[in-house]
């Protein structure tokens, strides 16, 4: 478990070497900042306090503004997100259609809240406004996967198979080691 | 003489162009060979287009089969994804459309129809030419209703690819722009009528004329495809399946502006989009459609993609300048407006998507053709996204003033489940909940507004019956608050107060005074607000109070739903004279384990452990369908557990 949180900790210290890369060939320009606070995410899946100080730095403006700027979006997120990430789509034709009992059951299923993610960070949860396929309502986003028509069943049987996949690979990677 | 000189180079590079698309095209299909075409944009990509395109690929393969295979975006017919057209000129047979082709289905058809000359006519939706001896799908009242002008090509052509798009005579108005007077193109689009397509409906040529004669050194052009209304997503189909009329339409914008550089806003959650257009920008600058001296011409226009990232409010123009400046997305007071004082304070014409699309063909067909369309007041067409519970949901482009009834039943096939209709959604969160008795109304900027709703950007959810009012308002508040900027005090606080109140009323809590409270609010938010969001939020609120007012009492006095759609206020239970001994439907789909057997092999529902999903009742079979919902929750009978030891 504490080799797990260290590979965190140098996972997160190569990506925040890489933004530091990428910033020394951006203009200081202010109307950059969104675009670099994408490039974080791009690059580090989320946007990490330590990001929010490189970014100040490199603007000349203080980490309270770079962090109200990027609260103020959704598409920003500030905890790590899960290997699966699942969004849920909130939109009208998939309220009508029962999206929130969608976003109920992956947060059973789980046990997290929206916005939260999973201990072994396998998932992680939240709703999105909208995403833009409304006619197979209800939708829920997982990974770059559109899963149109969801049913409480659906989900069941979609974390199951993410589990089963998990389980085999595990597997596989015990009788990889054992062969060694 | 230089003025002749250019015009002359316009046109020779643009025929150059021309020459270069009609031997590519006639290169593709000379050859006579079938062609066959998968539809792939967003929604078709959801419904498993890519696995279909993979199959049909590898079926073509494994049969030895020399057929070309092409991509292009959404063709609007969302119910039918995904869907496969396979013109075989050999087989004697028009293009024939085919829908809902899985991976499975479009290996059979590909084996029946190019190997043993069988179209398995059974999964044909129609020919798309029209023929005399084969039922085309322009027999289908969606067919026939429509009229595509923004939407023209979507569907037809294939988006990464330029040459098609010029085949169909794209870019034409571009280069017979360059030769025209920038005083002239904007005339055209004046006595063309054309309203911006974002929701608000303003005259387009009155926006440009605005905006050229500004004063300012550096003008701009910003396409707002920041399309936040949830349920509405034509945006992200026109720029995904037809970038190029975008491009094009943005060009001739800023020729006739004057500026001398054009911004693209788009979502950052339409990845497919923004990646489209970035290749198809790339192409246009290749070909010099855009970039440096366009055609040969003293104009240059370079075009770049800002990707917005998730704020509703930034479909308002000061809010999305704001944005683009690296600030945090709030409005400003206007005037000045952004046409004279907008991105860095210059003059910046700002533009969504739809409204630009319309331009290339005004310009090709001229103003008369477009004011020939629709209704006089709004002329042209409007998209539509229609959703919800319609038989045929999708993009439906129809020309303005058709009324929304002949929308609902006959272009999208009416209510499914032989349901009755009980309300229509329109513009999303600015807009409101119409009745029955607004199905009439003809679809424009002004009659909309009339009724208390308005067009907004074009997303309509149909409702039936199993819809609660109450909660749809409450939907829509939960909606703008969350969406608030924060700037004015009575959209920030007011949208919570009215979501708190609706709460109350949806969990049965209500109180006598809460609908007069819920008026009130509603004046004071759309008094004291800046942008049109706070203007336009109490909109969901005001017309469901004023035209389902009774499902409001029904909350508020008797605490009863009466569409059994507020979960506080409603029950399942299991009809026991319908339950048939023995049946388990109910008990495995229950994603709480809620359902009991009881001691005569029949079952229950422990109120206490359900959570009101509704997988039962759609797990019951229909032929004893037992499961029974009922508010308020307090009416269902009471079913004795056995007790387990």
């Amino acid at each position: 478990m504490a080799q797990a949180e260290n590979n965190a900790f140098d996972e997160e210290e190569e990506s925040l070497a890489r933004v530091e890369d990428a910033l020394q060939n951006e203009t200081k320009d202010r109307a950059n900042l969104i675009p670099m606070l994408q490039a974080v995410q791009r690059l580090c899946s989320y946007i990490p306090e330590p990001a929010v100080r490189l970014l100040s730095r490199h603007f000349g403006i203080s980490p309270c503004e770079v962090y109200g700027v990027a609260t103020f979006y959704n598409q920003f997120r500030f905890n790590p997100p899960g290997r699966h990430q699942i969004k849920v789509c909130m939109g009208t034709a998939c309220h009508v259609r029962g999206g929130d009992i969608i976003l109920e059951n992956f947060s059973r299923k789980l046990g997290i809240a929206e916005g939260e993610t999973t201990e072994d960070r396998e998932f992680s949860l939240e709703r999105v406004a909208c995403v833009g396929c409304c006619a197979l309502a209800p939708v829920a986003v997982i990974g770059d996967t559109v899963q149109g028509k969801m049913a409480p069943s659906k989900v069941e049987g979609l974390i199951l198979g993410f589990q089963l996949e998990k389980d085999r690979a595990e597997r596989e990677k015990r009788e990889d080691d054992r062969r060694e | 003489m230089t003025e002749e000189n250019e015009a002359f180079r316009i046109r020779e590079n643009y025929q150059r162009l021309q020459r270069k698309a009609e031997e590519k095209a006639a290169a593709a299909t000379g050859s006579g060979e079938p062609v066959i075409t998968v539809a792939m944009a967003t929604c078709g990509i959801a419904s498993g287009a890519i696995d279909t395109y993979n199959t049909i690929k590898e079926t073509l393969q494994e049969l030895d089969l020399q057929v070309r295979l092409r991509t292009v975006g959404c063709t609007g017919h969302c119910y039918a994804e995904p869907v496969v057209v396979i013109d075989h000129p050999a087989s004697g047979f028009p293009p024939l459309m085919y829908h809902g082709v899985s991976s499975g289905k479009g290996r059979m058809i590909v084996k029946s129809f190019l190997r043993d000359a069988d179209p398995l006519f059974e999964h044909v939706l129609g020919a798309t030419t029209e023929s005399e001896d084969f039922p085309g799908v322009m027999d289908f009242p969606r067919f026939n209703h429509e009229k595509r002008v923004i939407m023209e090509t979507c569907g037809v052509v294939d988006p990464d690819d330029i040459f098609e798009y010029i085949e169909h005579g794209g870019y034409s108005a571009l280069a017979q722009t360059l030769e025209t007077p920038p005083a002239q193109v904007i005339e055209t689009i004046r006595s063309s009528g054309l309203r911006g397509r974002g929701g608000a409906g303003f005259e387009t040529g009155r926006k440009w004329d605005l905006a050229s004669k500004a004063p300012g050194d550096r003008k701009y052009v910003i396409c707002n495809a920041d399309e936040g209304d949830p349920g509405a997503y034509m945006d992200r189909t026109v720029l995904e399946s037809s970038p190029h009329q975008v491009i094009e339409g943005i060009a001739i914008c800023a020729y006739a502006v004057g500026a001398a550089e054009a911004i693209m806003y788009i979502r950052a959650e339409y990845p497919l989009a923004v990646s489209t257009v970035e290749r198809a920008l790339k192409q246009a600058e290749e070909n010099n459609l855009i970039g440096a001296n366009i055609l040969g011409s003293d104009f240059s226009l370079p075009v770049r993609i800002f990707k917005g990232s998730g704020a509703f409010v930034c479909g308002e123009e000061t809010a999305l300048i704001a944005s683009i400046q690296g600030q945090r997305g709030t409005p400003r007071y206007r005037p000045p407006y952004p046409a004279s004082h907008g991105l860095n304070g210059a003059p910046t014409v700002i533009n969504n998507v739809k409204t630009l699309a319309s331009v290339p063909p005004i310009i090709s067909r001229g103003a008369e053709w477009y004011r020939g369309i629709g209704s006089a007041g709004s002329p042209g067409t409007a998209v539509f996204s229609v959703v919800g519970d319609v038989v045929h949901p999708g993009l439906v482009e129809i020309p303005t003033g058709i009324s929304l009834r002949s929308l609902i039943f006959e272009v999208c096939g009416g209510i499914p489940h032989k349901k009755k209709f009980k309300a229509v959604q329109i513009g999303g969160p600015s807009g409101g909940c119409l009745s029955e008795t607004f199905l009439d109304v003809p679809v424009d900027f002004d009659s909309l507004k009339k009724a208390g709703a308005m067009m907004g950007s074009g997303g309509i959810v149909v409702m039936d019956e199993d819809s609660c009012m109450v909660d749809v308002a409450r939907y829509f508040l939960e909606f703008t608050r969350n969406e608030s900027c924060g700037k004015c005090t009575f959209c920030r606080l007011g949208t919570a107060q009215l979501l708190e109140i609706l709460n109350r009323i949806t969990i049965g809590e209500g109180k006598e005074e809460d609908l007069e409270t819920l008026e009130e609010l509603c004046e004071d938010i759309a008094e004291g607000s800046l942008c049109a969001l706070g203007r336009t939020a109490p909109n969901p609120v005001l017309t469901s109070l004023r035209y389902f007012r009774e499902e409001y009492e029904a909350h508020v006095f008797e605490g009863r739903c009466p569409a059994c759609v507020c979960r506080a206020l409603t029950a399942y239970y299991i009809d026991l004279d319908r339950c048939a001994r023995g049946c388990d439907a109910c008990v495995g789909c229950c994603p709480v384990e809620a359902i009991f057997t009881t001691a005569n092999r029949k079952k229950g529902v422990d109120q206490t452990l359900c959570v009101k999903c509704g997988e039962c009742a759609v797990a019951c079979p229909p032929e004893y369908d037992a499961v029974r919902k009922v508010s308020p929750a307090g009416l269902v009978p009471i079913i004795p557990k056995p007790v387990t030891e």
